[in-house]
């Protein structure tokens, strides 16, 4: 059962219960969709960046199991507000945590604040995919061009 | 009517006991495995045929003199003897030995897909696994065919008035799976097969899921074509078996062309193989046959009608167990059903629900089994798969049980 609880926390289980930011943003700039064949989640995420490239709102829409849910939600807590380069810092930290063979330093876990709790997915390799998904999304979304959102 | 013989009830923990990988601890607690309708495990006598004809038989076979050839020829061929008689077939040369059930099915829409036409109609049903929707769907888009889906109710059983609605002389296949692998459904396949039969269209029965758990006579079904997998039925992967009747295989032109599936060849004009070795290109898997006929012999030995009754009793036992839980809903419950338990639960993933019940050493599966209509048709992405075998003991239920309570726990 402590493994379980590992990946399983507190927080994990809120988040994915009440996911926060779920909603459509109306005025976002940047959208992509995120889809696991695997295990049927899906995820849309909707963000709007300022012209200096600052994250000003991310929101997401989605369907999936808790992993995928309570990690999209607080990424969306903790990108607000950032910019560009340091959010696609943070994404590649925390696909490193999630995905890497080597264990995280302590250095990278500060780094990561309270998303560390998603270390204990690394137990769990065939769960990676639930846990990054949200993030591979954001980052697709980031990449496009200024455009406005579609529906497609 | 005569009384039904007496069943010599299985004893599920002797059963359990010849299956070596049962024997080890997951995550600290001793491997129950629930995932039967994926693959099932393999009994010591069918690792031992295959390791015994690598260490002793092994040779190609059909073509050479030597001692070694002969004895892997007569132990392949042997196999199909086996499986012929496994299934109720009339001959050894209506027993095609392909990759799996897959393959069966490709074969079959591929070969006898070149009769087929525009305008002409496949029919199959909403429960069909991927593997029985795509490899028509590839037709239709070759041919100008249509593929038609007869509906299933709330239970998960077939409509046999919508599907008797959609039958008509324009329907050339009905292709039809005998057991649903994501709703434990057992298709009325016999009366399936007198209707389609009546309209002229030819049969197809999947019967990946049923092999192991009732015993299937395809000539007492009536049906036109088999196919099933052996890695289903204790047996290797890589290796299955399209059972067709003779008159339709003789008809039909080869599907893969190569070694073996020919008696000459000269550049101006090829003349194949008799059956059915026409539609066996290629060196075969050779040892998956022997494997597969040491599981026949291994299922033969317990009885097909021990192991359904063993196997009705653990999903009575269990679909009542989950049903206390509060939450939890049992996904397919047409009556008559066999082996397969899906469920889902208000509120948590089914793959929350499976790494949580793996950490308790309970090996389900989750997601949407290669059924996405069927999910669709209940309005859920996927499900929580408990599936059946003979081996498995009200205790592996039990566990299963304690598992899923301790998902309800941790989401509480």
């Amino acid at each position: 059962m402590s493994e379980l609880r590992d990946l399983y926390q507190e927080v994990i289980l809120d988040h994915g219960k009440n996911p926060r930011n779920f909603r459509v943003a109306e005025d976002a700039n940047r959208l992509a969709n995120g889809h696991n064949p695997l295990c049927g989640d899906k995820v849309r995420i909707y963000a709007r960046t300022a012209e200096d490239g600052t994250i000003e709102d991310v929101a997401f829409q989605g369907a999936g199991c808790a992993i995928s849910q309570a990690s999209t939600s607080m990424m969306t807590q903790i990108l607000k507000g950032k910019g560009e380069a340091e959010a696609r810092e943070l994404i590649a930290r925390f696909v490193r945590l999630i995905t890497d063979r080597a264990e995280p330093t302590d250095d990278e876990l500060e780094a990561l604040g309270k998303l560390a709790v998603f270390a204990g997915v690394r137990e769990y390799p065939n769960r990676a995919k639930c846990a990054t998904l949200g993030w591979h999304t954001v980052s697709a979304a980031l990449d496009r061009a200024d455009d406005p959102v579609s529906t497609e | 009517m005569t009384a039904a013989p007496a069943v010599k009830p299985l004893d599920p923990t002797k059963v359990r006991a010849e299956i070596p990988i049962l024997h080890q601890e997951i995550r600290g607690n001793p491997l129950v495995y629930l995932d039967n309708a994926a693959t099932t495990q393999k009994p010591a006598a069918v690792i031992d045929a295959v390791a015994d004809f690598y260490r002793r038989d092994n040779a190609n076979i059909h073509r050479g003199v030597h001692t070694l050839s002969q004895r892997a020829t007569d132990a392949y061929e042997g196999a199909r003897g086996r499986v012929r008689g496994f299934l109720g077939a009339a001959e050894d040369a209506e027993i095609v030995f392909v990759r799996g059930a897959t393959e069966g099915i490709n074969l079959v829409a591929n070969s006898l897909g070149r009769s087929i036409g525009a305008g002409d109609e496949i029919l199959i049903s909403w429960m069909e696994h991927h593997s029985n929707i795509v490899p028509w769907q590839l037709l239709c888009e070759r041919t100008g065919a249509v593929l038609k889906v007869a509906p299933i109710d709330d239970t998960g059983a077939l409509i046999l008035e919508e599907f008797e609605k959609l039958l008509s002389e324009r329907t050339k296949v009905v292709a039809m799976v005998h057991q649903s692998n994501s709703l434990g459904t057992v298709n009325p396949v016999r009366e399936i097969t007198e209707r389609a039969h009546a309209v002229g269209a030819k049969v197809l029965i999947d019967g990946a899921q049923a092999t192991s758990h009732r015993a299937v006579d395809v000539r007492e079904i009536g049906c036109d074509f088999y196919v099933t997998s052996a890695h289903k039925m204790f047996g290797p992967s890589g290796i299955g078996v399209l059972y067709g009747r003779r008159a339709l295989l003789e008809e039909m032109p080869p599907w893969q062309g190569g070694g073996d599936m020919i008696l000459t060849v000269t550049f101006e004009k090829t003349e194949y193989n008799e059956l059915p070795h026409k539609f066996e290109a290629g060196t075969p898997h050779l040892s998956g046959p022997i494997g597969l006929a040491a599981a026949i012999d291994w299922i033969e030995a317990l009885g097909l009608d021990a192991i359904a009754a063993h196997e009705d009793d653990l999903l009575r036992y269990g679909t009542e167990a989950l049903s206390e839980i509060p939450g939890v809903t049992i996904v397919g419950t047409a009556p008559g059903k066999s082996s397969v338990l899906s469920f889902t639960m208000d509120g948590v993933h089914p793959h929350d629900i499976g790494t949580i019940v793996d950490q308790e050493g309970v090996a389900i599966r989750t997601g949407h089994h290669c059924t996405q209509p069927v999910m669709d048709r209940f309005g859920i992405p996927a499900t929580a798969r408990a599936s059946f075998a003979a081996y498995n003991t009200r205790e592996d239920v039990d566990a299963l049980v304690r598992a899923v309570r301790k998902v309800a726990e941790v989401f509480a």
